[in-house]
């Protein structure tokens, strides 16, 4: 009997789970905390990527430092891990070099939005054609639970041992003044939702930014009283959704609801068609 | 004087409390953090003054450091790697002001490909920056050099930013019995900072700036810190002596281990230097006449030091824990040039790269160096640079391609 459930146990687990075939082995175990967001934003993303039937060879995915960089060393996809806060750029230089590749990022509040964040706002501005996925853990992860520019005023972390008194960036609206024409944030539990919006996102020509807010336990949440799964479960109460809210007015609370949904959704002309109409222009004068 | 087990990064950070900074601008990066976590969490409970704050990158940090410093008060930061290469356009900048600071630098090997683990190409990536160096080899080493580098910055012959180096994992994760001078004591040998002229008075500007200055003025300027540098050395060798009397240890520019007599010298900086300390150790007692020399100064450069104490030796092993592309060792490089045109040169000078990226030098490494220069120097002629690198590990190296060609297959790429 024990032998027969164990070999039941077995082969459950080689058949394994339905993405494997979609990572690359020899870097699993991953390095993520239990509990952590991280991975079901990835699991999100393939699922996205295999809905939208998107071709293998025109895929690729970049990612800078931080818990959330690793996810670019885990996919099985053309991908790259680049210094801190260069996702963008190193993005940008594949896209204009190699417009027939769908070019994603995938990174942290951290690389995104503080050492990277210059590049952030100008790719937005240019409405260059990205799909960004922000994971926003709230605080530097990779490195022990440093403050950052998404941490919580009063959020304890190892920088602000007594609570953070520096005011934390709307990421979304950050973006979206920028020019995004995709905008929106969903938390790292609500898999159907971000999966669906991770497929939107990659339907749009320009650049997207979709903020996933995820549980950090071990470095933020314990900080916080808010271990194990009592972060998760904190976002989740106070999550509330409202598709087409006015971005100014979702910055995230102390109190009261986190507004998730999809804010953002039009058409700018990118940077690409610009490029592409002032060549077309250009050709037009000289023949 | 209390005794208590600390990291390097620990070490750091008391060094930085116990001289009294005003203002620390900080970003995390490992190995380093520790260092501003230690900073923060006293500086929030009031344990020590002064004011910490986390920007939003290196470049910026060093930006706020440099700014802060030219207001005359007293200004640590801490950085590595990548960090220190990222703020490297302010490190040139802020040496030219001449506002001098504390940075800490915990040595860490450069991308790409990425490790977390030490060689010394960042911190020789700021050889020129304008700002002095000195290299440490033990925890205790962190913390005295922070102080010294104090006083050797804040002298007023020198006025220059200095980078305190410790290896990453080695020293800064790696606790030791560290000597924590009493406050009085530090302050004692370490007065606050006598800014002078370098004060911002916004109502009493000091000079007026020119945008854009001629070769002449420009070459001044430069040369000015260039020999602020140099008096350095001089400066450096009476402050050890004042460090020695106020607190019992000796910390030359050069540390020279088992010499005196010795045919036969290692040449080494940082905390791999202990490995070959070890080395000599256990050579001697096999009966090789051979020493340890160590430069902990490193700009300036104490190259007549180095050359007295290399005068005279058979064979000079030198090991750079650092590779300039194209060239070799960069430490090897600086020695030949001290030792050019000298007579009592030794007639080999033979140069070793190894631990990169935190690759381990074991002892038999060491003992086959001696082996290799004591026969050259039998021979008569210099061997060829050496990369210490076994075939196990080229194996291994091999093994990992073949992953990555059996993975690249199977993401459907053509070879
Ligand atoms: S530190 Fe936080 S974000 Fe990083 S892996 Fe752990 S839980 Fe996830």
């Amino acid at each position: 009997m024990t032998v027969l459930t164990s070999q039941a146990a077995m082969t459950a687990g080689d058949a394994g789970h339905p993405l494997d075939p979609e990572l690359r082995e020899g870097r699993i175990p991953h390095i993520w905390c239990p509990g952590c967001g991280i991975g079901s934003v990835m699991q999100a993303f393939l699922e996205a990527v295999d809905t939208f039937q998107l071709e293998r060879n025109r895929l690729a995915v970049v990612s800078g430092i931080g818990c959330t960089g690793r996810v670019a060393g885990y996919l099985k996809a053309d991908s790259f891990h680049t210094t801190h806060g260069r996702p963008i750029p190193f993005a940008t230089g594949l896209k204009l070099a190699r417009p027939e590749l769908h070019v994603n990022v995938l990174s942290g509040d951290g690389d995104l939005a503080a050492i990277g964040g210059n590049h952030l706002i100008h790719a937005a501005r240019r409405n260059i054609d990205l799909n960004v996925v922000c994971i926003n853990n709230f605080n530097y992860g990779m490195t022990g639970g440093q403050v950052g520019p998404t941490t919580p005023l009063g959020a304890k972390t190892t920088t602000s041992p007594f609570g953070c008194h520096e005011h934390p960036f709307n990421l979304v609206d950050l973006v979206a003044s920028c020019g995004a024409v995709y905008v929106a944030r969903w938390l790292s539990m609500d898999v159907r939702r971000l999966r669906r919006s991770i497929e939107e996102s990659f339907s749009k020509t320009g650049f997207t930014f979709i903020e996933v807010l995820a549980p950090c336990p071990v470095n933020f949440g314990r900080r916080n009283q808010l271990d194990e799964a009592a972060q998760g479960r904190m976002l989740v109460e106070r999550s509330e959704i409202r598709n087409g809210a006015d971005t100014r007015e979702v910055a995230i609370p102390d109190e009261g609801p986190i507004v998730c949904g999809k804010f953002v959704d039009h058409e700018r002309p990118s940077y690409l068609q610009l490029l592409e109409g002032l060549r077309a222009r250009l050709q037009e004068h000289s023949t | 004087m209390k005794r208590r087990l600390l990291t390097g990064n620990g070490a750091a950070a008391w060094a930085a409390r116990l001289a009294g900074v005003d203002y620390v601008p900080a970003f995390p990066i490992t190995p380093q953090t520790e260092i501003i976590e230690s900073l923060a969490n006293w500086i929030d409970r009031g344990e020590m003054p002064g004011r910490l704050v986390t920007l939003e990158s290196e470049h910026s940090m060093l930006t706020a450091a440099g700014a802060a410093a030219a207001t005359g008060v007293r200004v640590f930061s801490a950085t590595s790697s990548q960090g220190l290469l990222y703020a490297m356009e302010m490190l040139y900048t802020v040496s030219g002001w001449r506002a001098p600071f504390v940075l800490v630098n915990v040595s860490r090997g450069l991308s790409s490909p990425i490790t977390l683990e030490p060689d010394h190409n960042d911190i020789l990536a700021a050889r020129d920056s304008g700002f002095l160096q000195i290299h440490c080899a033990t925890c205790q080493e962190v913390l005295d050099s922070v102080l010294l580098a104090y006083r050797l910055g804040e002298d007023n012959r020198v006025r220059l930013p200095v980078l305190v180096n410790m290896d990453g994992f080695y020293l800064s994760f790696t606790r030791e019995p560290v000597e924590v001078p009493e406050a009085e004591a530090v302050a004692a040998f370490l007065p606050s900072f006598q800014a002078g002229e370098i004060r911002f008075r916004a109502s009493a500007p000091e000079s007026q700036a020119v945008a854009v200055l001629g070769g002449g003025p420009y070459s001044y300027f430069r040369y000015e810190t260039h020999l602020a540098a140099r008096i350095a050395i001089q400066v450096y060798d009476e402050l050890a002596d004042v460090f020695e009397q106020s607190f019992g240890r000796r910390h030359a520019a050069v540390e020279c281990y088992r010499c005196e007599d010795a045919d036969y010298l290692f040449v080494m900086i940082g905390s791999f230097a202990t490995k070959a300390r070890a080395a000599v150790d256990s050579l001697r007692e096999a009966g090789w006449s051979i020493g340890l020399l160590r430069p902990r100064l490193f700009r300036p450069f104490p190259e007549a030091q180095v050359r007295r104490l290399l005068a005279g030796r058979r064979a000079v092993a030198v090991i750079d824990q650092n590779l300039s592309f194209g060239a070799g060792g960069v430490l090897y490089a600086e020695l030949a040039a001290a030792l050019y045109g000298e007579k009592a040169a030794p007639p080999v000078l033979a140069s070793f790269v190894g631990g990169l990226g935190g690759r381990d030098i074991p002892p038999e490494e060491f003992y086959e160096i001696a082996r290799l220069i004591r026969d050259a120097a039998e021979r008569g002629e210099t061997p060829p640079p050496r990369l210490l690198y076994t075939e196990a590990e080229l194996r291994e190296t091999r093994k990992l391609q073949a992953i990555a060609k059996v993975e690249r297959a199977g993401l459907g790429a053509k070879s």
